[in-house]
């Protein structure tokens, strides 16, 4: 059995507590919503974006201790990142939350603090809520400012 | 714990609306809540290497030895399909099902075990009743009046419905205790209304609504009334006939019994003018290609082979509210409530929602420093369930402008140890979260 501590590591628990990136950008290429219905947590993610260039991303909104430190580190993890680079990162993000908690989690820098929630299958929606948006956002692989609003 | 059956000796809750108070025949007048906690087998389970605390019975109650036995021995000695056949089998199977529904009847005081209809549960009662008597009445411009406290399978129904027939859905508010404001509700009715739809017991706060008096008020409208009983029969004593409510729809799942059963209670006459909401068979009583004749009541509305085994559990339950005093159940049920509430308000930092002066089995609140899911994963990690969430009522969490709360939820079997346990566990989140 794993430990409560292993799920809110101190940067998790940092990154609740002061979350990186949490504005709005006025002159968003695209704004996104997100929302878990089982929980409540909602956000909204904005992203700026240079051709391809994820320049800025920033979200606002209300959740849990994870769905709020995974949005942020999330901020942090992929600002300067491409899009093609920011949809290959949501994949192997996925793949480590949802992955065996028999084999060692793929290292993912930094994001690889919420590994823990492998170990709590009702936490892993609040782990990858941010990164659905964010997938959601950019979905349409048109280049240049496009708001989904 | 002993209790008297002197329900002042709690001095809390205890309701004087529409319930008998008397015990059940036979039963003893104190409540021995160690004896109910050994009659339930998953009281005993250890859960992430600590005693299970169970505190999310508005989910789903724990099932006692009598309900799952009785389901066991359904399977063992009279599994057949009912009202088909000749067997003996099916005989004792038809037998054990009709029986559930006189039974039923009897719980609830329904005049006539006919005008029961078994139900998958509290959703399904309440989507039948709103295709079904609900198309057949409404008219553009007729209002449909719930409240602002409902679950969401007391809503959207509704909302399905009006649309469809370009009637309007009108929410009686509530105030920040989380009471129905009746007399704003007393306001929205009017000639318009044809049905109104209000919980008899709240899932996400535990109020107890004065749904006598919200009955008579709709009928001198011409309004019918639907309760939805689903939190409210695992706690209190119901009387439809008191009531005089025209429908009541509740789930085997809430009151120890099995999920997958309910129950829809209807005015007779109502049930008789009401079109079939499912075709199939067992709800006909001649089929040709050009006309059907459909059965009577309560079977016109039983399309299919039901949950046979669910029924019957579902009847054992029942019958297990007959294994004790019901009065001194509540009491013990409202003194734990009033203990917890007490425990949690000291808690610096915490927010009780849902105050109202007539509660059952609820406590819903939230922490200024940790979000309920974390509350909730955290409280898991030391064996206590709780539901975390918005609870299928999103319209209340907007009310109190919040997204989640974390509820604990009672039943008979709970004591204050269990609370107790919370208490700790909740100091464990302020240890985490600071
Ligand atoms: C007040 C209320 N109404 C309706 C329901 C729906 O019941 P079921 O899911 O058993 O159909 C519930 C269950 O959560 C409830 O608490």
């Amino acid at each position: 059995m794993s430990e409560l501590s292993d799920l809110y590591q101190e940067v998790i628990l940092d990154h609740n507590r002061r979350p990186r990136n949490f504005r709005p950008i006025d002159d968003a290429s695209r704004t996104q919503e997100g929302y878990n219905p089982l929980c409540g947590d909602r956000l909204t993610l904005y992203v700026k974006l240079d051709g391809r260039s994820i320049v800025d991303l920033s979200f606002q909104g209300s959740g849990c201790a994870i769905s709020k430190a995974s949005a942020s580190l999330m901020t942090e993890a992929l600002k300067g990142k491409t899009v093609e680079q920011a949809r290959e990162l949501f994949d192997r993000f996925h793949d480590m939350v949802t992955s065996s908690t028999d084999v060692a989690a793929p290292d993912l820098g930094k994001l690889s603090v919420l590994s823990g929630v492998r170990e709590y299958p009702t936490r892993v929606k609040c782990a990858s809520l941010a990164w659905h948006t964010l997938k959601a956002a950019v979905a349409d692989g048109t280049d240049g400012p496009v708001s989904t609003e | 714990m002993l209790t008297t059956k002197n329900d002042t000796a709690f001095g809390h809750g205890v309701p004087t609306t529409g319930f008998a108070h008397e015990g059940t025949p036979g039963a003893s007048a104190t409540f021995d809540v160690q004896r109910i906690r050994a009659d339930f087998p998953i009281l005993r389970e250890i859960v992430h290497g600590k005693p299970l605390v169970y505190l999310d019975s508005a989910n789903t109650s724990q099932k006692p030895e009598s309900v799952i036995r009785a389901m066991d021995d359904y399977y063992r000695h009279a599994n057949a399909n009912i009202h088909r056949a000749t067997h003996l089998l099916s005989e004792r199977a038809t037998k054990l099902y009709e029986g559930t529904r006189a039974n039923v009847a009897r719980f609830i005081n329904a005049p006539d075990a006919k005008s029961i209809v078994l139900t998958t549960g509290t959703t399904d009662g309440i989507n039948l009743v709103a295709a079904s008597y609900g198309r057949m009445v409404l008219k553009p411009g007729d209002e449909v009046l719930l409240s602002w406290l409902e679950h969401h399978s007391n809503i959207v129904p509704w909302q399905i419905l009006c649309e469809q027939a370009g009637a309007r859905l009108r929410v009686a508010p509530i105030n920040d205790l989380g009471e129905i404001d009746i007399q704003a509700y007393e306001h929205l009715l009017s000639d318009r209304t044809r049905i109104v739809a209000i919980s008899h017991v709240s899932n996400a706060l535990g109020t107890i609504n004065p749904v006598r008096h919200i009955v008579a008020k709709a009928h001198e409208c011409g309004a019918v009334v639907l309760l939805d009983g689903a939190q409210a029969v695992p706690h209190l004593v119901v009387d439809v006939q008191a009531l005089d409510c025209d429908f009541y729809v509740f789930s085997s799942h809430k009151m120890f019994g099995p999920t997958g059963a309910g129950v829809l209670y209807g005015r007779k006459s109502l049930l008789e003018a009401m079109p079939p909401y499912r075709g199939g068979g067992d709800m006909i009583a001649s089929v040709t290609f050009e006309k059907t004749a459909y059965n009577q009541v309560p079977y016109k509305f039983e399309a299919g082979t039901p949950n046979i085994a669910g029924v019957v559990g579902m009847g054992a339950a029942i019958d297990y509210f007959g294994s004790f005093d019901r009065a001194a159940a509540q009491a013990h049920e409202d003194d734990v409530l009033a203990y917890a509430t007490e425990r949690v308000r000291a808690i610096p930092g915490t927010r009780i929602i849902g105050e109202a002066a007539d509660k059952t089995g609820v406590l819903s609140f939230v922490l200024d420093h940790a979000h309920p899911h974390d509350v909730g994963t955290i409280l898991d990690r030391e064996g206590i369930a709780v539901r975390t969430g918005q609870h299928c009522a999103q319209p209340i969490m907007d009310r109190y402008g919040i997204a989640a709360t974390v509820r604990a939820s009672l039943a008979i079997y709970n004591t204050r140890e269990d609370v107790d346990a919370l208490i700790t566990s909740l100091a464990r989140v302020r240890e985490v979260f600071g």
